[in-house]
């Protein structure tokens, strides 16, 4: 890859995180809010941004890192989304317990809750069953990471566009429409190339 | 940019209206009665701290929070009736006892207290009331500002008896 090319790449990961982060932080409203509500915001705006990350990593599309060094932070990254999502709704609950019971029971008035907690609980079954990877077998592994990665994208997209809060609207969908796309670039190869590669994807 | 917002909350709450409208005209087939009783919301008791005290402003105002209270059945207004209204606003969040104040209706069973305005909290800028005196069923209501840019909200109440 031309070196233009890649620094492209990166600069556009940069600015597509580095962007909503930097106009969220700039939001009138965190002059309103506590402490821990504003951490629990940033960590759901992290977990966008990792949401981004991750079908990059797996993809091999982030220039400069070989495939086995993107697998690997493939699945860091995965425990620090699974670690943001925690504090996200952690943050959220100390601020008002009634409303994040409401959204973790689904009885939320907020549209957005659902698809919130839905993609929560998709990351949470990710990240235990990384763990049994090895047992399940490559291929069941691949098509449950595959469905719940659909479902983490979806939800967490819609999720994100739904709350109105610190993130400016325009960065907030471009950081969603490339989540998206990049997430269903990757499947789509996945399924077209149908087995599995034999490098040594699950090995290592 | 604005205006990008602004579209989408309208198309959310269209398509929402539509939605409740269809579903509740499959719900509730016309009752001859007359007026039903508002049902609480979801949610609408978050935060809730009983016993507010009635009060000309809530902090420092700047925002208003209407409404009017009325009877199920004939839907006559209902004077005297004490209505408390909390949210989270510019001067504090809702769980705070200074976010909560207290209002009466007018002979109309029209009420109106100013407040802090209110901001965003939860993904929606939201308002909470409740009337709990104990004469009528208890209500909680949770209205929804089309924009965090409104400076007023309303909410209605129609009251079951006890």
């Amino acid at each position: 890859m031309r070196p233009a090319r890649a620094a492209a790449i990166w600069a556009v990961l940069t600015a597509a995180i580095g962007v909503p982060m930097a106009l969220a932080a700039a939001s009138d409203l965190l002059a309103w809010c506590g402490p821990l509500y504003i951490l629990a915001g940033f960590a759901g705006i992290a977990a966008l941004g990792l949401v981004l990350v991750q079908p990059l990593l797996i993809g091999g599309y982030l220039p400069g890192l070989s495939s086995y060094r993107g697998r690997r932070m493939h699945r860091w990254i995965g425990g620090a989304l699974a670690l943001a999502v925690v504090v996200h709704v952690a943050g959220l609950w100390i601020t008002s317990p009634p409303d994040m019971i409401d959204a973790l029971t689904y009885t939320s008035p907020t549209p957005f809750s659902p698809f919130g907690v839905t993609a929560m609980w998709a990351i949470f079954a990710v990240a235990v069953l990384a763990f049994f990877r090895r047992r399940l077998g490559l291929r069941a592994w691949r098509t449950i990471h595959m469905a719940l990665a659909a479902v983490i994208v979806v939800g967490g997209v819609v999720h994100a566009m739904l709350v109105e809060g610190t993130m400016e609207t325009i960065s907030k969908a471009a950081l969603c429409a490339l989540a998206a796309v990049a997430a269903t670039k990757v499947m789509a190869d996945r399924l077209r190339r149908g087995t599995p590669r034999a490098d040594g994807n699950v090995r290592q | 940019m604005a205006s990008v917002a602004l579209d989408r909350r309208t198309l959310i709450a269209g398509s929402g209206a539509v939605l409740a409208g269809g579903v509740s005209a499959l719900l509730l087939p016309a009752r001859a009665e007359g007026l039903a009783a508002t049902p609480s919301m979801s949610g609408g008791s978050n935060n809730y701290i009983k016993g507010a005290p009635i009060v000309e402003r809530i902090g420092k105002g700047g925002f208003w929070m209407s409404g009017t209270v009325r009877r199920a059945g004939d839907g006559a207004p209902l004077a005297g009736q004490r209505i408390q209204i909390w949210a989270h606003t510019v001067e504090g969040q809702e769980h705070e006892k200074h976010s909560h104040g207290a209002t009466v209706t007018d002979k109309n069973g029209a009420f109106r207290l100013e407040m802090p305005q209110i901001i965003p909290i939860f993904g929606q800028p939201h308002g909470h009331l409740a009337y709990d005196s104990g004469d009528f069923k208890t209500v909680f209501l949770r209205p929804v500002m089309r924009s965090p840019k409104e400076t007023k909200l309303e909410a209605h109440f129609v009251l079951d008896k006890a």
